[in-house]
């Protein structure tokens, strides 16, 4: 049987672990005020580094060498942190900052020490106001007890952390976008290189980190990195939050251990199944700009690495569900939709293409578009992957592309107003 | 790492040598690949988002935008692979898409990009048109199509890293993505000023010309010439319908100087030469006794008869009869010998202008040396500079700039004082924008918050006639801080003690108390001016126009050369010449005191020089100013007048005072393009031509001498401007004869040392910079007196200057200061910009600006009716509430006749310069 293993989520239910005194009642700030009397901050880097941690914010990249790509000699540096959460599907990160804020502060803290910035900010989504609360609420705490701000615990090193407010823009969980963001700009990606590591805020190295990351890093560096790489699987360390949805009895956020079952078994014990008992049609297994997952790809194991063979990827988290009630081209659309939608407009092959792919698959749905279209639907794809600043336009073209490729028949069927009513 | 010479690369199995840190587009270019590009334009940084450029690179997994992608040493780029070209078709069938029908660059420009590229890769459509986006047409010259905008970001880079305007952004995302202006308003409603960079930049139809009417297809002719407005000096092209002698647009041309960009003026000020009231015969007086004939003129306060406007012809022309060119010219020469041999030449008197050419102001201060035989010529740089080069000439040798406008990149701190140069000298302010944007410190001082200011590190906004108090104030701290450079003050100066004594006197909390800036400001301002490595000052009328005139100069002089500031890159010293050629006009000799290149007339050996050149005994007296003509003119002391391009009853000071000298004169002739103002006083006014007719070189405020080439036919019988000359000297019994304007330079340049070596045939497309002793090497010099200045001892003088005030200060009768100035739209007497259709309908009226205290305490809001009263007159006009100028203060600009501003202004001189107080004199405000 198929089981949680809750490290950020240990103390979720408990409204205590809200407050400072709560949240030190189960050790919080131990791991900052060991880092900050009895380390260096290229020690904490190496801890990070050995616990194989990877971002969570959907990329996988190794936390700790994000790190060290900052350069040392730079003055002023920053860390952001990513909880500008809207790939859809994903609600992982504010279980923890209304659950337990603090862990996220203190692995703030322990990055900006790792890699010597004062100055850190939380881009938090509009749409979160408790979010944004929590966050406050606990800072202002932690401020209050010197943890953030000038001379932290007497150590000599002084950091302070702002929240900052997203104003609804789907593209600002983006990370350049965030920091064009928060200098006040329209949220716009920025080309790379140089990345933000090396020419970040205000064009200062800055490290961008997801809310789950860095608090990992506080376990991390509570209990050591070599607890921390006995959880989970190789390529996956540690405990992952998954928010499951779509079609399954038991939807809800989840913290497992990943490579220790299937994608079937986690859909079937753990979530239940489908509540109509109608056979699982596809499963979207990192939020909405992943390739599906056919039923008869299931077996994969549930881990990063297994999953990117399988042609998808664990992305930010999402795994959306849907039976065999649903039609693939609704699907395919309702993402586009999205996308297009959410587009920045400023490269061209996104702002025209996700809003042509939009009108095609609505033609396609309609009944309206011929046979040779749906080649000219993927042609155009192929045209727009991989030629834009930032990865939003491969956010559609590589699920559209899926249930174009994986429900080949659904669309020959609608195209030409040959679909069943 | 190890820095390398150069990064080899294989393009398109090219071996290609690129300079590191260039782009694979650069590098492609560079041998000779075309990497097509919509959003790029190397003016810009390159944002890569059009796409376009994308290209292969080997081993990349995507690929890459050419345009930002930096070279590689043993990278491999295929830029027009299979892969890469279905891309472009890809692309360029998305955009073409949601273009509209035609183009709107097919009616206006020419020159669609993305449509040229649609057209070599044969793009058919195959999605369905949109034609969601609107039309923007709320600006009186560009027209907004969003429909063909792909938001390339083209304009939006132009608008904020070229013009530094920031009025173009973005509204929107993903399909509903658009440009915008300001908050999203109508371009028309927006602070956008016109300057039509973006139109310049824009790739598609999207952002084009609107005045532009007539048929492209008619081949169109490129001229290249020189923008007539200001001392900038931008290279233009004119594109022109010679069958139909019309212009049809306007582009900013590659120069050193302005680097293709242009303001409203250049760009769309050119429709004057093509207005109907343009003069096309001789004309003769017939309605005597001579005096103003329009109503506008006739009374300085009340019946308007309509709104705005210029002369009104049906009102003037019936004074006047049409005549053949050898009777009006028999005339002028007949009266103007008749009044020489009768009174003497000193009862003559002519007014050239710095509207004109080289060659023309060349052979017009001939003319009046020779065939009138007095020293009485002079023009409008005695309303401008003149006090700035009386304080150059006296204490570094030199009137001329020591350095070009677009210096200011080397500079670490930029003085920018009395100068509203983004609406004055918008091409070289954006120069000064940019370097605010890269880190130079603008230090600008101005009693008005002018469009610079915006821009500037610290803005001193001191009180109306202080400048000398601030500046002394600033070198008080420079000399107690020791930051003077005191090697420099002992290898080229001379006199040091007498300022250092002088400034001693004015400590921060003095000057503070006087001009109003805080004491901390005012420290802080000189400590920075005192430690940059290079720090260049720029002025304008602001610091000239008063009777201190001189010794506001002489104060930045001073402060430059206490501190080395002088003779090296990104400093010096740049007074923003005014017109297009008032440099040149000056360097020409149109001065009443000095020959051509400032050689005096009282001075024996230069006189024998001109004699022996010219071939007729010379006046060795000095000749009147501007000012004091007008004087001699009112006391029937002067009684003849040839005026070139002036119109002094809206630009001279105190109008009442002028009009009565006009009438007074016993003849008058003017030859001009329009029948202006001034023009209702003559016996004889000629056709002339105006810049887009004529060649001849002019100089601008850099010391740049370039070609202006003829873009229009004149119309009717107008003829140009040197020949008038001739033939009126000619008739007076000093014979003149040139080929061309050409063969008229060639007399000049021998004369002039400054302009030596150069030929209208070695100018080339964007001209010299003088000195420079080898034309056909060189573009010139740009930094002046490195070592030593051309004074008898090579050193340059300090002169100490006091703090004296303005002439008339407000009282309780007149208690505001009066400041004259300019607009961005218009053009001194409004004579040619009011005939301009985008520029007239940007700014069709007369304005005060009142402060919003004032107005509340005098009970008026924008739009309310006026009067303004000195002790010389009075005017009506409307209010403009406004927070440019300080509570106490109005300013009115001096471009509009029905409310002429110089109606009110006072003509006290400055001793030196005999510049009058423009820039102060005490009025009232009433509400009419």
């Amino acid at each position: 049987m198929i089981g949680e293993t809750r490290v950020m989520l240990e103390h979720a239910g408990d409204p205590e672990q809200r407050t400072l005194a709560g949240y030190r009642k189960h050790g919080g700030y131990q791991a900052l005020a060991k880092a900050l009397r009895e380390m260096k901050p290229e020690e904490v880097t190496e801890e990070v580094l050995k616990s194989g941690l990877r971002g969570r914010g959907g990329a996988g990249f190794p936390t700790g060498r994000k790190w060290k790509f900052v350069p040392k000699t730079t003055k002023r540096k920053y860390i952001a942190v990513n909880a500008d959460e809207s790939e859809p599907g994903t609600c992982k990160d504010r279980q923890i900052m209304e659950n337990d804020p603090h862990q996220l502060i203190e692995g703030t803290l322990l990055a900006a020490y790792a890699i010597g910035a004062e100055t850190c900010y939380i881009y938090v989504r509009g749409e979160y106001p408790h979010s944004i609360a929590a966050l406050e609420n606990a800072l202002d705490e932690a401020r209050g007890a010197g943890l953030v701000g000038r001379d932290i615990m007497g150590s000599g090193f002084s950091c302070d952390i702002w929240v900052h407010p997203g104003a609804g823009a789907y593209i600002c969980g983006e990370e350049t976008a965030l920091l064009t963001s928060l200098e006040g700009n329209r949220g716009y990606p920025r080309l790379r290189p140089p990345f933000p590591a090396v020419e970040g805020l205000w064009k200062s190295p800055t490290v961008v980190n997801n809310v789950e990351t860095l608090s990992c890093v506080t376990h991390i560096l509570r209990r050591g990195a070599a607890w921390f790489s006995s959880l989970g699987c190789e390529g996956s360390t540690g405990t992952r939050l998954f928010c499951i949805s779509g079609h399954v009895k038991n939807p809800g956020v989840y913290e497992l251990e990943c490579g220790k079952f299937t994608l079937r078994e986690l859909l079937m014990d753990l979530a239940g199944g489908t509540p109509s008992g109608r056979p699982i049609k596809g499963v979207l297994p990192g939020g909405s700009s992943m390739p599906v997952l056919t039923e008869a790809e299931l077996d994969v194991r549930f881990d990063l690495d297994s999953i990117a063979k399988a042609g998808s990827s664990l992305g930010s988290g999402a795994i959306m569900v849907f039976d065999d009630s649903v039609s693939a081209v609704d699907v395919a659309l309702n993402i586009s939709q999205f996308y297009s939608h959410e587009s920045c407009g400023q490269c061209t092959p996104c702002r025209e293409g996700s809003d042509w792919v939009r009108l095609m698959l609505d033609a396609v749905r309609r009944g309206e578009a011929k046979t040779k279209d749906v080649a000219l639907l993927l042609d155009v794809l192929d045209r727009i992957e991989g030629n834009t600043i930032c990865a939003l336009a491969e956010a559609f073209c590589w699920p559209v592309r899926s249930f174009v490729r994986k429900f080949g028949a659904e669309f020959e069927a609608h195209v030409a107003g040959r679909a069943s009513a | 790492m190890q820095k390398l010479a150069t990064v080899n690369l294989t393009i398109d199995g090219k071996r290609v040598g690129a300079k590191p840190g260039s782009t694979i587009w650069e590098a492609a270019k560079e041998a000779g690949i075309d990497v097509p590009v919509l959003c790029h334009d190397p003016r810009f940084e390159p944002v890569g988002v059009c796409r376009m450029c994308a290209v292969e690179v080997e081993g990349a997994r995507v690929m890459a935008a050419a345009c930002v992608r930096k070279v590689e040493e043993g990278m491999v780029v295929r830029t027009a692979s299979e892969k890469v070209e279905r891309c472009r078709r890809m692309l360029t069938e998305l955009l073409m898409s949601e273009q509209p029908e035609i183009s709107p660059k097919d009616a206006t420009t020419g020159g669609d990009k993305l449509w040229a590229l649609a057209e070599r890769y044969g793009v058919e459509v195959r999605l369905p048109r949109g034609n969601s986006r609107p039309d923007d047409l709320s600006s009186p010259a560009i027209a907004v199509h969003h429909q063909a905008c792909i938001l390339c970001d083209r304009c939006i880079r132009a608008c904020d890293e070229v013009q530094v305007n920031e009025v173009i952004g973005r509204t929107g995302k993903g399909y509903a993505a658009r440009i915008s202006f300001d908050l999203d308003n109508p371009m028309g409603k927006s602070t956008c000023v016109t300057c039509g960079e973006c139109v310049a930049a824009c790739p598609t139809g999207a952002l084009v010309n609107k005045p532009v009417a007539g048929d492209l297809k008619a081949a169109t002719k490129a001229v290249d010439s020189v923008c007539p407005y200001c001392g900038v000096g931008c290279a233009v092209t004119y594109h022109v319908d010679e069958a139909k002698n019309r212009v049809l647009w306007v582009d900013g041309r590659e120069s050193p100087g302005n680097q293709e960009r242009l303001c409203v003026k250049g760009r769309y000020g050119f429709d004057y030469a093509l207005h109907p009231h343009r003069l096309t015969k001789p004309l003769i007086r017939i309605k005597y006794p001579r005096g103003p004939l329009s109503s506008e003129v006739e009374t300085s306060h009340g019946h308007r008869r309509k709104p705005g406007g210029v002369v009104d012809y049906a009102e003037v022309m019936p004074a006047f009869r049409e005549a053949t060119w050898d009777e009006a010219l028999d005339l002028v020469a007949k009266r103007l010998s008749e009044i020489r041999d009768r009174d003497g030449p000193g009862a003559l008197a002519g007014f050239g202008s710095a509207k004109c050419t080289n060659e023309e102001a060349y052979l017009f201060q001939k003319l009046v040396r020779t065939a009138f035989g007095t020293n009485n010529v002079d023009h409008c740089t005695r309303l401008c500079h003149a006090s700035s080069v009386a304080a150059l000439l006296e204490m570094i040798g030199s009137g001329a700039v020591t350095t070009t406008y677009g210096d200011i990149v080397n500079a670490d701190v930029a003085l920018l004082t009395g100068t509203n140069a983004t609406s004055n000298h918008p091409v070289a302010a954006t120069f000064f924008k940019q370097a605010a944007r890269s880190g130079t410190r603008l230090i600008v001082v101005d009693p008005r918050a002018s469009g610079i200011s915006r821009h500037a590190w610290r803005f001193c906004q001191i009180r109306s006639g202080t400048d000398v108090a601030f500046y002394n104030g600033m070198m008080h701290v420079i000399v107690e801080e020791g930051l003077v450079d005191e090697e420099y003050v002992k290898k080229h100066t001379t006199g040091f003690e007498a300022v250092k004594a002088k400034v001693k006197e004015y400590t921060p909390e003095r000057a503070a108390a006087i001009c109003g800036v805080p004491a901390d400001v005012i420290r802080e301002v000189a400590i920075a001016y005192g430690k940059a490595k290079a720090a260049v000052t720029y002025w304008g009328m602001g610091m000239s126009q008063h009777v201190h005139g001189t010794d506001n100069c002489r104060c930045i002089i001073s402060l430059a050369l206490m501190t080395g500031n002088i003779g090296k890159e990104g400093a010096g010293l740049h007074p923003l010449r005014g017109q297009n050629n008032v440099q040149g006009a000056s360097d020409a000799g149109l001065i009443p005191m000095v020959f051509p290149d400032y050689q005096r007339v009282d001075n024996a050996e230069a006189r024998a020089k001109f004699e022996g050149a010219w071939g007729r005994k010379l006046d060795p007296k000095p000749g009147l100013t501007v000012v004091e003509i007008v004087k001699g003119a009112l006391e029937g002391r002067i009684k003849g007048m040839y005026m070139l391009g002036e119109n002094p009853f809206l630009s001279d000071p105190n109008t009442n005072k002028v009009r009565k000298a006009l009438s007074n004169l016993e003849f008058l002739v003017v030859q001009d393009i329009f029948l202006t103002e001034t023009a209702e006083f003559a016996d004889v006014v000629l056709p002339a031509t105006s810049a887009l007719e004529k060649d001849g070189t002019v100089t601008n405020t850099d010391r740049r001498v370039q070609v202006m080439r003829p873009a229009l036919k004149p119309p009717g019988e107008a003829r140009l401007d040197w020949q008038i000359i001739c033939d009126i000297a000619t008739r007076m019994g000093y014979p003149m004869r040139y080929r061309s304007a050409a063969d008229v330079f060639d007399e000049m340049v021998p004369l002039t040392e400054a302009y030596r070596g150069l030929t209208h045939g070695n100018l080339g497309p964007t001209g010299k910079l003088y000195p420079c002793p080898e034309p056909e090497k060189s573009d010139g010099t740009v930094v002046m007196f490195g070592d030593g200045f051309p004074t008898a001892d090579g050193r340059a003088k300090f002169v100490p200057a006091d703090h004296t005030g303005a002439d008339e200060l407000p009282d309780k009768e007149y208690p505001f200061i009066l400041v004259t100035g300019r607009v961005l739209e218009h053009w001194h007497t409004g004579v040619m910009t009011r005939r301009s259709m985008t520029l007239d309908a940007r700014e069709p009226e007369a304005f005060v600006e009142v402060h919003p205290d004032d107005c509340a305490r005098l009970g008026v809001d924008t739009g309310r009716m006026v009067t303004v009263s000195s002790r010389r007159g009075t005017i009506s006009l409307k209010v403009r509430k406004g927070t440019h100028t300080q509570p106490g203060s109005v300013f009115i600009p001096f471009h509009f006749r029905e409310a002429a501003a110089n109606v009110l202004t006072t003509d006290k001189l400055d001793p030196f310069g005999k510049i009058p107080e423009f820039k102060f004199c005490a009025v009232k405000v009433v509400p009419a």
